[in-house]
């Protein structure tokens, strides 16, 4: 049987699906990337390779996506290395063919992606801001001393969530250390942030975006059923999560992989070899573009960074 | 004063330092330098000196004035504007002469353009002793000089992400601009446009009859000026994609579209939103009726003119059903960021212009 891969490598964690030709999931791992991307996909391959342990499977082509998707891209000579704005709307409309807003918040960074008839048509990536992002709330939930995985359900215990300033992670922090001072409640608080990160969501990259149901939310924090209840409320449709929500950017890359209908050999020994990369800042102009070469075992296999020609570095092949 | 020799110096916007070189050394009869090419330590040196939340134009400008400065320019100049421009020059000259150069300012906010008598005088500033005779001769090649980049910049924009061999149209415009800097007069001009324009339209070209068209449009400086915006018109390119714009001083200061654009704008914005904003609007409404497949709106970060028009944009994307994408810049924006959203733009419009591969 075929397979394919599809990795999606966010600056929080690695995502990784290896899927039939009917698009089904054959195997699934989700880890930290731990600032150590080609670190993170080694052990990305590894897990997926024992889930696949007595199941005929030879994967076939893979698919990378994420910040790091060239990198890895790279490394394990993907068919195709694809944005996670593309990635995340084509898994998502392989798996529910009707969407029409996919609302994504992830570590570092949520996006919108508007959808009619299957197609994009619209949509934005937060930029400068880190307000309405899972690291926020992660850090928040330190904070209050309970785990992250846990805030959700807290939330939904509160039965008048405070209000907290959402539109900056500085203020939100300050107005949240005072809402505990003054005798708010946990919960309430808890809930509170799950509103506030709604609120600094919508009002940022939703702003002036048709909001249609139905809505898929995914990212990390879409695990989070106390953000999710807020959505609800504030957008006013029913929020749909998907059981494997956070894994559809690696979902969707593997389907692009599929589609591409090219084949490249791929081996999970991949996992075995020594990635290396080293940085340099090329001295040959005064934009010092700060140059990336990989490297396979000892051999220079790719280099990016360079804005000119004056810094293109030569591989062996 | 004293007759020391003027080094005349613009910060870099575009190509039009070929412009201004002549109308300098021709016009004017002074010294004129070319600042250096913007690069990364441009905008280090010029973030570094500047207020932190002023727009990043401004800081491009410090880092070009402090680069042309320390190779010998001593008389720099800033232009106008309907925004926060209008405080620049006053801004620039200060911090510098605070830092202990010595130079002139020709700020051309502080002139009264209605009195010859005040152009006069601010024109002293440059040179004393100035014929307004070789300056009035010198005006029209200039005008002519930069119709003709903006012309070939069109040319180039609309073809270079269909040429059959990369980097042809690169190669042939850096030729005719190192030409320009030894322009003689106005019929050298002509014969070396005529020449260049041959050559660029004898390049090779795969263009199929139906090409995917964006809209580029911004505010003044960051819509020009390649490197502020990470050259996005040459990535967009790079897919496959043709590229329009309007903005460049052929239609602002020579054709004043600007003051069309209000009325071409009116029905979705009444008033004047200050600098270039009503030209982003008026453009995006043209290039949406044009049958562009989307538009890409690029602004310095903190650029309020830009801003307001926004939601009007966001306005026009739906009437019209077009994406309009928004990058905002600032000095410490990631290159990483902008490719992402790039290619995702060009994906989606590729998928709606219904050419799916």
């Amino acid at each position: 049987m075929k397979g394919y891969l599809g990795i999606d490598i966010g600056s929080i964690s690695t995502k990784g699906v290896v899927i039939d030709s009917e698009n089904n999931i054959l195997a699934k791992e989700y880890l930290w990337t731990e600032g150590d991307p080609t670190g993170a996909v080694k052990r990305l391959l590894k897990a997926l390779e024992s889930q696949l342990k007595g199941v005929d499977v030879n994967v076939v082509a893979v698919g990378t996506t994420g910040s790091a998707r060239k990198l890895i891209g790279v490394m394990t000579g993907a068919v195709v290395v694809k944005n996670e704005i593309t990635a995340h709307a084509i898994g998502t409309t392989t798996i529910h063919p009707d969407v029409n807003t996919i609302f994504e918040i992830g570590g570092q960074d949520s996006k919108i992606i508007i959808i009619e008839n299957g197609f994009v048509v619209d949509y934005a990536m937060n930029t400068l801001c880190a307000a309405g992002t899972g690291s926020f709330l992660s850090s928040q939930a330190h904070r209050l001393g309970v785990s992250v995985e846990d805030f959700g359900e807290i939330a939904l215990t509160s039965k008048k969530p405070t209000n907290i300033a959402a539109r900056c992670t500085v203020f939100a922090e300050s107005d949240l250390v005072h809402k505990a001072q003054i005798g708010h409640k946990k919960e309430d608080i808890i809930a509170g942030l799950c509103k506030a990160v709604v609120t600094n969501y919508l009002n940022n990259i939703g702003k002036g975006k048709k909001i249609n149901a139905p809505i898929v939310f995914q990212g990390g924090v879409s695990k989070n059923v106390g953000v999710k209840k807020a959505f609800e409320e504030q957008v006013g449709h029913e929020v749909i999560v998907d059981e494997n929500g956070h894994l559809m950017g690696a979902f969707g890359v593997a389907v692009l992989a599929k589609r591409s209908g090219k084949e490249r050999a791929f081996s999970f020994n991949v996992a075995d070899i020594e990635f290396r990369t080293r940085g340099f800042e090329c001295g040959k102009c005064a934009n010092h573009c700060e140059i990336i070469c990989v490297y396979k075992e000892d051999e220079l296999i790719d280099s990016w960074g360079n804005k000119c020609d004056n810094g293109a570095v030569r591989t062996a092949r | 004063m004293t007759h020391r020799e003027v080094v005349a110096c613009f910060p870099h916007i575009a190509n039009y330092a070929y412009a201004f070189k002549y109308l300098f050394e021709n016009g004017f009869e002074v010294k004129y330098m070319i600042p250096p090419p913007i690069t990364k330590n441009t905008l280090e040196l010029g973030s570094k000196y500047s207020p932190d939340y002023v727009c990043v134009p401004f800081k491009y400008c410090m880092g070009c004035y402090l680069e042309a400065l320390e190779l010998g320019a001593n008389c720099l100049m800033q232009i106008y504007g309907g925004c926060r421009l209008n405080y620049y020059g006053e801004l620039n000259d200060c911090i510098l002469h605070d830092m202990g150069y010595k130079f002139e300012f020709f700020d051309m906010a502080a002139v009264d353009w209605h009195s010859p008598k005040s152009i006069f005088e601010n024109f002293r500033i440059i040179n004393p002793d100035m014929s307004i005779a070789k300056i009035v001769k010198a005006a029209p090649v200039t005008l002519n000089i930069i119709k003709t980049l903006d012309k070939f910049e069109d040319f180039i924009r609309h073809n270079v992400g269909f040429e059959v061999n990369d980097g042809e149209f690169d190669k042939t415009y850096k030729d005719f601009l190192k030409e320009l800097e030894s322009l003689s007069d106005g019929k050298h001009l002509k014969k070396l446009a005529k020449t260049y324009w041959k050559k660029l339209n004898a390049i090779k070209l795969n263009k199929p009859a139906k090409t995917i068209k964006v809209g580029f449009i911004g505010d003044y400086y960051t819509v020009q000026e390649p490197f502020s915006n990470y050259f996005m018109e040459k990535e967009l390119a790079k897919f496959g994609m043709e590229v329009c714009r309007e903005m460049n001083l052929t239609s602002t200061l020579i054709n004043k579209e600007h003051r069309k654009s209000q009325k071409k704008a009116k029905k979705y914005a009444k008033y004047n939103l200050g600098a270039t904003a009503n030209c982003t609007v008026a453009e995006a409404i043209e290039f949406a009726k044009a049958g562009c497949a989307g538009i890409i709106q690029v602004k310095s970060f903190g650029c309020t003119p830009e801003i307001d028009a926004m939601p009007i944009l966001q306005n026009i994307g739906r009437d019209f059903n077009i994406p309009i994408l928004h990058f905002s810049f600032d000095s410490q924006t990631s290159e990483t960021g902008i490719k992402t959203r790039l290619e995702a733009f060009y994906d989606m419009v590729e998928a709606r212009s219904g050419k799916d591969k």
